[in-house]
């Protein structure tokens, strides 16, 4: 078990009192030289790093207008100091918004302000020295950039683009974090997160397709490079092997097979993540949405579909017209892209899929809002459509489903804990105590309501929950992918679609 | 001599608190805005975009749902203070617009009202751990400063009268280039020196808040990232190097 001890979940849900400085020694491991030189940064810590950091974000507040609003507008009204996960499982006071957002605002007043140049003292601005550079490393790591605290800032003040601004500088300073670093340079050299190569993919998904024909008795395709589909699927690499998002990704194939529409997976974008966002890095951001629009110009897609994946449909839905558009090449007739649980939904409305309920009535479902989703993107044509059509999905596929906490779901959703480039085990602690007020939410609804499973739309938070829920006394079997239950459901159909048979 | 100081000082301060505000205002307009990140849910066309704002910068909406104790003391304070303000147009205009006479019995009693507004929010900054945990000595004095601008107002109006129709006399002067004396009444001194340095300090504080809101994107943007590409000078420069189909 873990040395450091966690809030019980089953007690009154409380705001902590500050302990300050407990969290200062939580830090996730710098990146190696090759891990910054493959994106172009400098390889460590450069010399005159701190002239170069200020620069940068000299650079950063010309270029972005949230930055620079962001950093001029707060007033220190405390709205956002009991709203971050981080916060309420700590108590550390620098996990309060306000003043994370703080490490970063001392040093645009001190270099970038009037009142900061001449009254510092007055202001609290203060000097770029070493230990405000090991404080910006520990702390901004230690934002999920959930947008939870932006939802109720009277400004809109957004923590996660101070924390992307501030892990953007450290970067070019040469103090970039490994895990974020290492896997976008695999995004790069090979296509996804996972390293993982064609052959081994090719493999992987025969391997499914094996698996459901034996299940089910139906030939359901997982096809990869298939030039002419309709559809190019983009889904997270962590729905290739991991549990429970492999499930997921059984799910869409066989919602796929019912629509008797071609799909395929490409290899060359087989990642619907995309870490740069996390590192706050326009630039790399947009060197892995290229991918996707090569991709799908390569194969001749007519659509694009994301898979379940919270930051990834973020950068899909708000940033992937902007960054690798116009997708004027693909079918006009559709958005573009298109979340897998818009195109499920559109179908179970069209009355197309067979749905058994009963396959799942050995769960009570309950839905975790994945934050990216909820406070970031949209689905369907309303606002809000992101957190009505999963839970119109679940009720369609499942008798049982309940909601948790008022305030803790839709757009006051809690992150899992792991979002936003923490999810490696260097950041366990933090990441443990992060979950603290879903977990507490969880628990309230399996003992008031018998809830056996949590459903969720996001890989992250999938690998997370499985991985902390133990933690707090919760089986790690009791996460769930949303197209996993769909997957019980489905009634399938042997059909001898013409596209199956060209591979 | 005094009514000299004042009168020039008036004009300083005004010209800082335009040019300023005006140059932090055209700041915030030019810089680009690279990516689409309204805090969703949100609005998908600009007039509920408008709405947004409007329930933002008038209700508070955001902070309603944060905490309803900041939520009711920070508005009391805003709107007691807009109506302070509008009720203070009388001395700057001759002959009094109606809507201002209307206002007037409003406009006193708001001061009231905004007084214990700005009590209540700064004893939150004592008593709230977490709050006392992130004031710094200018959120203090920022407080400080409007409460001696309010109270200095009341005792005004309700303890030590001073010279009003002097003093109308002398807003006016300002206005018309026309200087009138200014009544040496040490509590009016004090008003309008806070009022001054209120004014001077306005463009390089927290105080940007106000303008700073209608150019929040989490707030001001149009959630259509799908329907409209959304593109910034700078970035779009980088379109230039994608990489081309069919090549590896």
């Amino acid at each position: 078990m873990a040395d450091y001890d966690i809030i019980p979940i089953n007690t009154l849900f409380q705001i902590p009192a500050l302990k300050p400085g407990v969290m200062k020694g939580s830090a996730p491991f710098v990146a190696a030289p090759a891990h910054q030189q493959a994106l172009g940064f400098p390889g460590e810590l450069v010399d005159d790093w701190q002239a170069r950091a200020i620069e940068k974000f000299g650079e950063l507040l010309q270029k972005s207008r949230a930055l620079k609003v962001y950093m001029d507008g707060c007033v220190k009204c405390g709205a956002c100091t009991d709203k971050c996960h981080y916060f309420l499982g700590t108590g550390d006071p620098k996990n309060m918004p306000v003043a994370r957002q703080d490490l970063l605002r001392k040093i645009y007043r001190r270099y970038f302000t009037f009142a900061g140049k001449y009254f510092p003292r007055l202001v609290g601005a203060e000097d770029l020295t070493k230990e405000v550079l090991d404080d910006w490393y520990s702390y901004f790591h230690q934002c999920s950039q959930c947008r939870r605290c932006s939802v109720y800032c009277p400004y809109g003040i957004d923590t996660a683009e101070i924390s992307m601004a501030a892990r953007e500088i450290m970067d070019h300073i040469g103090k970039g974090q490994k895990y974020s670093n290492e896997i976008i340079g695999k995004v790069h050299r090979i296509g996804n997160n996972l390293g993982l190569p064609e052959a081994a993919l090719q493999n992987t998904l025969e391997g499914l397709e094996e698996d459901i024909e034996e299940e089910t008795g139906v030939a359901v395709k997982l096809p990869l490079n298939v030039k002419g589909a309709d559809i190019l699927l983009v889904t997270p690499s962590a729905d290739f092997f991991a549990e429970p998002h492999v499930d997921g990704l059984i799910g869409y194939a066989k919602v796929f097979h019912q629509a008797g529409i071609s799909w395929t997976i490409s290899s060359y974008a087989s990642e619907a993540a995309n870490f740069a966002m996390f590192i706050g890095s326009y630039e790399q951001m947009k060197m892995i949405a290229e991918r996707i629009r090569k991709a799908a110009q390569d194969l001749g897609v007519k659509r694009i579909i994301f898979g379940e994946c919270g930051h990834a449909w973020r950068v899909a839905y708000s940033f992937m017209n902007t960054l690798a558009g116009p997708f004027d090449f693909l079918d006009p007739r559709y958005p573009v892209p298109q979340h897998i649980c818009e195109f499920t939904w559109d179908l179970i409305q069209q009355g197309k899929l067979t749905l058994d309920k009963s396959a799942n009535d050995h769960m009570t479902v309950t839905f975790h809002d994945s934050c990216n989703v909820a406070r970031a993107s949209r689905m369907g044509d309303s606002p809000g459509g992101q957190f009505e059509i999963p839970r119109a999905i679940i009720r369609a596929v499942c008798n049982n489903f309940v909601d948790m906490a008022a305030d803790t779901i839709r757009e006051s959703t809690f992150c899992c804990g792991g979002g936003g480039g923490l999810l490696t085990d260097d950041l366990l602690e933090i990441r443990t105590k992060g979950a603290t007020p879903r977990m507490q939410a969880l628990q309230e609804v399996i003992e008031e309501h018998g809830v056996t499973h949590m459903a969720a739309i996001c890989a992250i938070c999938k690998s997370q929950f499985s991985k902390v829920m133990p933690k707090y006394g919760i089986g790690m079997d009791r996460i769930v992918s949303l197209h996993q239950l769909v997957s019980n459901a489905i009634v399938l159909e042997h059909k001898t679609n013409d596209w199956n048979t060209q591979q | 001599m005094l009514s000299t100081v004042f009168a020039i000082l008036f004009y300083l301060a005004t010209a800082v608190f335009v040019v300023g505000l005006v140059y932090r205002i055209q700041l915030y307009a030019r810089t680009p805005a690279p990516l689409k990140i309204p805090t969703t849910p949100a609005p998908v066309t600009q007039r509920g975009v408008v709405l947004r704002m409007f329930r933002e910068v008038a209700l508070f909406e955001s902070l309603f749902k944060a905490n309803k104790w900041t939520w009711l003391f920070g508005w009391v304070f805003h709107a007691a203070m807009l109506l302070v303000v509008l009720r203070h147009l009388r001395y700057f205009t001759q002959p009094v617009w109606t809507w201002v006479t209307w206002i007037q019995p409003f406009g006193t009693y708001a001061g009231f009202a905004m007084l214990a507004g700005l009590f209540a929010l700064w004893g939150r900054r004592f008593l709230v751990e977490r709050i006392r945990y992130i004031s710094g000595p200018s959120d203090h004095l920022m407080l400080m400063l409007m409460i001696g601008i309010a109270a200095s107002g009341l005792l005004m109006k309700y303890a030590a009268h001073t010279d009003i129709v002097a003093l109308k006399a002398f807003a006016l002067g300002l206005l018309h280039f026309n200087w009138q004396p200014l009544p040496a009444d040490p509590l009016l001194l004090v008003h309008l020196s806070l009022v001054l340095i209120l004014m001077l300090v306005f463009p390089v504080s927290k105080l940007l808040h106000a303008p700073g809101v209608f150019f929040s994107p989490g707030r001001n943007q149009v959630d259509n990232p799908r329907e409209k590409r959304h593109l910034a000078p700078w970035a779009a420069a980088l379109d230039a190097n994608r990489p081309a189909a069919g090549g590896e």
